[in-house]
């Protein structure tokens, strides 16, 4: 019955997952909002979240030590990143579809590599869920938000860091300043090339440590395209949150609450009017393209997103 | 170099059609190198995948039966991207075109073949505008940008046919057995497409050429297309000579997608036979939807110059396939390789883009039919919510000056996919 939802202990098991279900997205999203606000729509987060879920899960199996995957999925993702950078800024290539050409580069190399290095799935043991003290044993709370493994922590913490960045230091007003007006930026002596090559590596960066969080901490194995659509999920968040750290939050955590909630009615085996259960996987997507319908008309984009910035032109 | 090309603008269009297979010969050198770590020989490999690709009556056979519906969704991003629409929904589109087409089959198995194949292959091709009209109208009436939608759609489709297999639509043979495989019955074979026995060839690959070259005269022959093109080249400009920016953003999606769908009816009806799926997408489509948009580009997005391109794309998957029984190397690697191609061919724009600005042309001639019509009122609407989001020229574009005359003129800007191309037309 559906007032088999209504438990305690039910309602408690959706807001975790729903809470870890973010992480991915978290780091993705946020590592695309720094492209998008400087002006770069990278396409290709998917494609570098595969590479980094490989290359942490790879670097986990092989040295028993998450944090040392983590630190792969770091460069390979960094890697990545300075490869779209070269690309949509130096080539000045079309972003939409440039970016479709590095996630299927991610999307075979790392199906290639796990063919190759691994060959059969298998899983790792990845980081475990880090009890905080103190604030754990808080009744409700404490096993929603603090039982949690160390990368749920670090991808909640990384919210409020990218709004300091992004609002409050001068890295944060030269990323806003180009990706509104390229040309009065470089007018003052703010580097559009350099700016953006930092924002779009950074972006790579942490889309690699996203497919990491799928690799070695929710899932805890990999098979080719382990991220199955999460990369453009991602993309699609940073427009639903308005191109801010705190409405990217809100996006992330509506869209996994909503998926967590269809995981659970799956789990629990209650009785819809019928056997759907991929209707109820839909759900995200449908209430994302929803909210895009009536949010876009009201945020404003960065004026120069997507466009190529040329000196003199 | 750049001079020396300005000079002769003969050699300059021969470099301009030749730079796509530079960027591809360069892709595939890079596939070498990943081979030779692999521990494959790459001539070795590159025999093999080209044997396996052209080697036999049978294989060149497979090759075109591949490059079938790579043609057909590459018709469709032809004129999408020439609207300056970015349509990444094709698996989708792809998918919402072989559902009804299907369904018509499974529905009337006795009824006449003559009448159900082409109102099979009409399903699928209006299934497919349908699905592609959603993100156009979401787009030009609600300002959400097309390639996020797409991919939304794109997932929304998949599990709608995952739903539709496993439940409603499932083979009553698969729901008896402990297996239940999620697939359709088989279709009577009377409604298969003629095909060319002994190989896999069939009709449908006839039918794409012919689309081609249909497509071609739409875009370049008739006002219809003519507004298509303009809307993508300058919409701002468009927009003030009287086209209906919004209306074309939704026939562009909608032809797109359409195309994409009778991919998806021409697939079911030409080799399949029946739906079936795996839980994923490419395991339907074969990943026709996303290769489509990589044929279309190396067809320099030219309906003509799709068809040489979705052949090539076709024996690359064909000859990877090989590759991986010869070798052992995952097939994979085409994947990859096909991501480097389409990274490579966008780069390399930059030079045709030089070399253009450097012919020192100004203005040129988008055409002369079709502007000054009454578009509609569409002079008088608020900038499309399209052209900011659209191609890259579109957003730092000044306000074009009003074209009051009949023709249309638009300052050549370094536009990414649609710029540059106006040569090939004429």
């Amino acid at each position: 019955m559906i007032s088999q939802l209504f438990t305690e202990a039910v309602l408690i098991g959706i807001l975790t997952s729903g809470i870890r279900l973010a992480t991915p997205y978290l780091f993705a999203s946020i590592g695309e909002m720094f492209g998008q606000r400087s002006g770069v729509l990278n396409l290709g987060v998917e494609g570098m979240m595969l590479m980094g879920a490989f290359a942490a899960f790879y670097v986990t199996l092989t040295t028993g030590s998450p944090w040392l995957g983590l630190l792969a999925s770091i460069l390979v993702g960094t890697l990545m990143g300075l490869a779209m950078a070269v690309i949509s800024v130096t080539f000045q290539a079309e972003q939409g579809i440039s970016g479709i050409g590095v996630y299927l580069f991610g999307l075979g190399m790392s199906e290639l590599l796990f063919k190759k290095m691994l060959g059969t799935v298998e899983t790792v043991s990845g980081f475990r869920p880090l009890a905080i003290p103190v604030l754990s044993d808080i009744p409700i709370i404490g096993p929603i938000l603090f039982q949690q493994s160390a990368m749920v922590y670090l991808a909640y913490l990384l919210v409020p860091v990218a709004w300091f960045v992004l609002y409050r230091t001068t890295f944060g007003l030269k990323i806003r300043a180009v990706g509104e007006n390229p040309a009065a930026a470089d007018s003052l002596g703010v580097s559009v090339k350099r700016t953006r090559y930092m924002t779009v590596t950074l972006g790579g960066a942490l889309a690699g440590v996203a497919g990491a969080s799928l690799s070695i901490a929710l899932l805890n194995v990999f098979q080719q395209n382990l991220t199955s659509g999460i990369g453009f999920i991602a993309v699609a968040l940073v427009y639903f949150g308005g191109w801010r750290p705190y409405g990217v939050l809100f996006g992330a955590l509506l869209f996994s609450m909503v998926n967590a909630l269809q995981l659970w009615i799956q789990a629990l085996n209650i009785p819809i009017p019928f056997d759907a259960s991929e209707l109820l996987i839909m759900m995200p997507y449908v209430l994302t393209i929803l909210v895009l319908m009536f949010s876009a008309g009201r945020v404003r984009k960065p004026s120069a997103l997507g466009a190529i910035y040329e000196r003199g032109t | 170099m750049i001079d020396f090309l300005v000079r002769n603008p003969r050699l300059g269009r021969l470099f301009d059609l030749l730079l796509p297979l530079l960027a591809t010969l360069a892709a595939l050198a890079v596939g070498a190198i990943m081979l030779q770590l692999l521990g494959a020989n790459p001539f070795v490999a590159y025999r093999a995948l080209l044997e396996g690709a052209f080697g036999s009556q049978n294989a060149l056979a497979d090759t075109i039966v591949r490059a079938t519906p790579l043609l057909l969704v590459g018709l469709g991003i032809c004129i999408a991207f020439r609207a300056g629409v970015i349509n990444i929904g094709g698996e989708g589109q792809f998918i919402a075109g072989a559902l009804p087409a299907t369904l018509l089959g499974l529905s009337f198995p006795d009824a006449p073949a003559i009448i159900i194949v082409p109102a099979a292959l009409l399903c699928g091709f209006l299934g497919g505008a349908v699905w592609g009209s959603i993100p156009g109208l979401l787009k030009a009436y609600f300002n959400v940008n097309e390639i996020l939608s797409t991919i939304m759609l794109n997932i929304i489709a998949l599990q709608f046919m995952n739903f539709l297999l496993r439940g409603p639509m499932i083979d009553p043979v698969q729901l008896q057995a402990a297996s239940a495989i999620p697939q359709t019955a088989r279709l009577n074979p009377a409604f298969d497409l003629p095909r060319w026995v002994p190989t896999r060839l069939h009709a449908g690959a006839l039918l794409a050429v012919a689309l081609a070259v249909v497509v071609y005269i739409l875009l370049w022959r008739t006002t219809i297309g003519y507004r298509i093109r303009a809307v993508g080249f300058n919409p701002d400009a468009s927009r003030y000579a009287g086209i209906n920016v919004k209306r074309n953003i939704v026939l562009a999606l909608l032809l797109s997608g359409a195309f994409a769908g009778l991919a998806g009816a021409v697939q079911v009806y030409g080799v399949s036979h029946r739906m079936i799926t795996d839980g994923s997408a490419a395991g339907f489509t074969g990943s026709a939807g996303f290769n489509g948009i990589v044929a279309a580009l190396f067809g320099k997005l030219h309906p003509l110059g799709a068809i040489p391109a979705s052949f090539i794309f076709g024996a690359l998957i064909v000859g990877a396939n090989s590759l991986q029984r010869a070798m052992q190397v995952p097939a994979a690697l085409i994947t990859a390789l096909n991501g480097l191609v389409v990274v490579f061919v966008v780069c390399s724009d930059i030079f045709s883009r030089r070399l253009a600005r450097r012919r020192q042309i100004g203005v040129v001639e988008v055409g002369s039919k079709g502007a000054g019509e009454q578009g509609g009122g569409g002079a008088g609407e608020r900038p499309a919510a399209a052209a900011n989001v659209g191609p890259p020229d579109s957003g730092g574009v000044k306000p074009a000056p009003p074209a009051t005359a009949a023709k249309v003129s638009a300052p050549i800007k370094p536009v990414a996919p649609v710029a540059g191309k106006e040569a090939s037309s004429d």
